[in-house]
């Protein structure tokens, strides 16, 4: 089932008698319905009555923007000023690609034959994408763009690679490929135990006259990884 | 608030040790139990350093990155959390130990084993220091991928389906919690909680009531309190028993210590009616667990459904914590603790007993008192702090609570504490009891390795002692709560001024 | 007004979500469902972010809610990942793609 093989269309077939009798029977349904139709009440009321104007935090970015070391507030707040939260949701895509990989074997990028059209695209696309992506690394720092952005736009470049049919050399799939995987972590890491060592610093402490090369630094190695593991999420297993 | 590293940043260790461990793991599959094992070492001395920390110099704050709230994310380093920490660590060695002798033949699993478990390690880690609640909703997601992930690690039908089940209530859990975090940022503008708490007194009553439910909610589904509980016995149950061990012991526990820190941190107390629904769930939990329990056939079901009954007494603390009595909520903490302990080691019993005999029928157990010993001493010393037997720390946290409840006039759930420690009592004798019999059928045993007996053992023996240890734990138990939550040293068994 | 539509919208979605996160047994529909959860909460985090006074005099965008929220998919897209190889690997084991009832255990 896993092979290389392409599965045939599923065919249709009428639901069991055990699964039809699994189905919430219609009055379960509408008294479900009527229930959350009372809790969506209950939330809208929630909702009006929030305070305007809203009370935020686009002051206080604001107002330390300058020391961040980017100038797109969002950027800042993604690396700088709740970095932790980035570097943790890092670690929970990589969690989810060891999860992946602990459960099933990937079904092999060579055995998909491409149509004509798919046959083209890669050559013409790949490249300009990869373009994409690093604009878009770049841009982050003073307008919307960013690690992850870029880094979904190479997850796509693996998607259409597997989907043409070709796939990573062997060589590449064992500790290279895990390699690349945790450097977004890795760096991240490592920049926010390293800065802490020294002298006036702490965790994840960027000093502000580095803020912007540790940033992009960071930044660089997270859309590295988070392409690598969105690719090889779509693969679906281990290699 | 700039942390300088002069000596060793040990809150910076608890996280970033397993993390890197992880990683390390990870990159070197066929390293990966030696440099698991290392780093579960360094890690519980890394939080053992922490303990000692916080009780010298009282709570530790952190802002990362040098920003303080609202900007910014803190840490917070105080009683709660470090004695959290502590039975983590704990728990963590012992299985980590354990799981090196489980896994030593199955090399795929192995592989993913110890990064999966370090990283739920580092999840526990992190959500315990947390002082910011959308950084909690990362650090609990962070915690469910990786539960879920190693519930599926023997990758049978069951398992398989217990972990895609679990998944799902985890991440529906988290959705919930985030909804009401959303809510209380636009109603406050901020998301730490100390600042929370300040505000949310004059924010709109509809919002804070509707976040408030959004995230007790999605929390009690991850605490598997009843009626939340559909998902834990098939997961529990059906995992490798080092990850059961896990699942029981201390995953369940995060949600419900963020239960508490929502209740006496932001909420500062909470109302009536919320108490009194959780004291009552807590209550029909433990009777239907109990029950359910007994009427088990497979040993891990059994550990399953006791995990379920005893989730209940913890939340029968907070109808008992009302009206300025601090003695419950310390009761249900201790008994979280001494759960931990116990709990791990049942689970880590039953592996052995599975391994010995490819099977864990309850009543097909022929005789393996005699034939596995040290395994028996695990169960039962585990059982003795289940059922609140003196002097373990099971019978200290219900000596507590039922102080408490006596105090208050609250016999209905005195009734019911008691009444389950009976009904604990005939699911553990029914397991010791069909130890000692023969079955209907002679197993020929196979050899259980004795890294994996000795930590039961072990564990279990430190869920006895953690009664004894009371004098030493209450001050750590207290350290950075309010003078008004503490209780009186002198009304608290065994201790001394 | 406009973030209150928003807002609103999101938290319809969050409930539609529910309903069919509760009633549909097959695993993909659940995993869509949870998906469209997602999707109303962070609508409702982002769309009251910055909701200007009575007057109606606009605002900047708050950033904050911006970064949760790009946490927050990330996040759905690592669960929704793990969901289907889990998935598919049950499929593959037993040939059903709904959960038994625990009950039957």
């Amino acid at each position: 089932m896993d092979g290389g093989k392409r599965t045939h269309a599923p065919h249709r077939r009428e639901p069991t008698r055990a699964e039809a009798r699994e189905e919430l029977p219609s009055w379960g349904r509408t008294l479900l319905a009527l229930a959350l139709l009372g809790l969506l009440a209950g939330l809208a009321w929630a909702v009006l009555s929030l305070p305007r104007p809203a009370p935020g935090l686009a002051d206080a970015v604001g107002a330390r923007l300058a020391e961040s070391g980017v100038s797109h507030p969002v950027t800042a707040v993604l690396l700088n000023f709740r970095g932790y939260d980035t570097l943790l949701e890092l670690v929970v895509l990589l969690l989810a690609l060891i999860g992946t990989w602990s459960v099933r074997r990937a079904r092999r990028c060579a055995g998909n034959v491409p149509g004509p059209v798919l046959r083209q695209l890669p050559g013409l696309l790949a490249p300009l994408m990869v373009l994409i992506a690093g604009y878009l690394l770049w841009a982050g720092a003073h307008a919307p763009g960013g690690a992850f952005q870029a880094g979904s736009l190479l997850g796509g470049v693996g998607i259409l690679l597997c989907l043409s049919g070709h796939s990573m050399p062997d060589w590449a799939q064992r500790w290279p490929l895990r390699l690349v995987a945790l450097l977004g972590v890795a760096v991240f890491a490592l920049s926010g135990v390293g800065v802490a060592a020294l002298p006036s610093g702490g965790l994840l402490d960027w000093p502000p006259a580095a803020a912007k090369t540790l940033i992009l630094g960071i930044e660089l190695a997270a859309m590295l990884s988070i392409g690598v593991i969105l690719a090889a999420l779509f693969a679906g297993g281990r290699p | 608030m700039r942390l300088a590293l002069g000596g060793l940043d040990w809150t910076l260790a608890v996280v970033f040790v397993p993390l890197g461990g992880a990683l390390l793991c990870f990159l070197l599959p066929r390293r990966t139990a030696v440099l698991g094992l290392i780093t579960a070492w360094l890690t519980a001395m890394a939080t053992l350093g922490l303990t000692l920390d916080v009780l010298a110099k009282g709570a530790q704050r952190t802002a990362l990155g040098g920003w303080e709230a609202p900007l910014g994310i803190l840490w917070l380093a105080d009683g709660l959390s470090v004695s959290l920490m502590a039975m983590t660590a704990s728990v963590g060695v012992a299985v980590s130990v354990y799981a090196a002798a489980y896994f030593r033949d199955e090399h795929t699993e192995r592989a993913f084993f110890w990064p999966l478990w370090l990283l739920l390690w580092t999840a526990l880690n992190a959500l315990f220091l947390s002082a910011d609640l959308f950084n909690l909703y990362v650090t609990l997601e962070l915690l469910g991928f990786a539960a879920a992930s190693l519930t599926a690690l023997s990758g049978s039908t069951a398992a398989l389906a217990g972990a895609i089940r679990y998944l799902m209530v985890s991440v529906l859990g988290s959705l919930s919690y985030l909804l009401g975090v959303a809510l209380i940022y636009h109603a406050c503008g901020t998301v730490d909680i100390a600042l929370v708490a300040a505000c949310i007194g004059d924010a709109p009553r509809p919002a804070v009531q509707a976040a408030v439910g959004a995230m007790v909610a999605g929390l009690l589904l991850k605490t598997a309190l009843f009626p939340f509980h559909f998902w834990l016995p098939p997961a529990h149950a059906s995992a490798p028993a080092p990850v059961s061990a896990v699942l029981s012991a201390l995953v369940v526990k995060a949600s419900f210590y963020l239960l508490l820190r929502l209740w006496f941190d932001v909420l500062g107390g909470g109302g009536r009616g919320l108490a009194e629904l959780l004291g009552a769930l807590g209550a029909a939990a433990v009777i239907w667990g109990s029950v359910l329990a007994w009427r088990q056939e497979h040993l891990k079901q059994l550990i399953a459904y006791s995990t379920v009954a005893q989730v209940g007494y913890f939340f029968m603390a907070f109808p008992l914590s009302m009206a300025g009595h601090a003695g419950a909520w310390s009761g249900a903490l201790y008994l979280a603790l001494a759960h931990g302990l116990a709990k791990a080691a049942m689970f880590m019993s039953a592996g052995n007993l599975m391994r010995f005999g490819r099977q864990d029928r309850i009543a097909e157990l022929d005789r393996v008192a005699y034939r596995l010993p040290l395994t028996l001493a695990a169960f039962t010393l585990a059982g003795v702090s289940i059922m609140g037997l003196p002097p373990s720390g099971g019978f200290i946290g219900k000596w507590l609570m039922l102080q408490a409840a006596f105090q208050q006039g609250r016999v209905d759930l005195a009734a019911v504490m008691l009444f389950g420690g009976v009904l604990a009592a005939a699911y553990v004798f029914k397991v010791v009891g069909s130890a000692f019999t023969p079955g209907e059928h002679e197993h020929r045993g196979l050899a259980v390795p004795a890294a994996m007996e000795w930590s039961a053992l072990l564990l279990a023996g430190a869920a006895i002692l953690l009664g004894l240890t009371l004098p030493l734990l209450w001050p750590l138990l207290h350290v950075g709560t309010a003078p008004a939550a503490a209780l009186p040293l002198a009304t608290a068994p065994g201790v001394t001024s | 007004m406009q973030a209150l539509f928003w807002a609103l919208v999101g938290m319809a979605l969050v409930v539609i979500g529910l309903y069919a996160l509760i009633v549909h047994r097959h695993l993909l529909r659940k995993v869509l469902a949870l998906n469209i959860m997602s999707s109303g909460v962070f609508l409702v985090f982002i769309g009251l972010a910055r909701r200007p006074a009575q007057d109606g005099a606009a605002l900047a965008p708050d950033p904050v809610p911006q970064a949760m929220v790009l946490t927050g998919i990330v996040v759905a897209v690592a669960a929704t990942g793990l969901a289907l190889a889990l998935i598919v690997r049950l499929r593959s084991e037993s040939g059903r793609s709904t959960l038994d009832d625990p009950a039957d255990d």
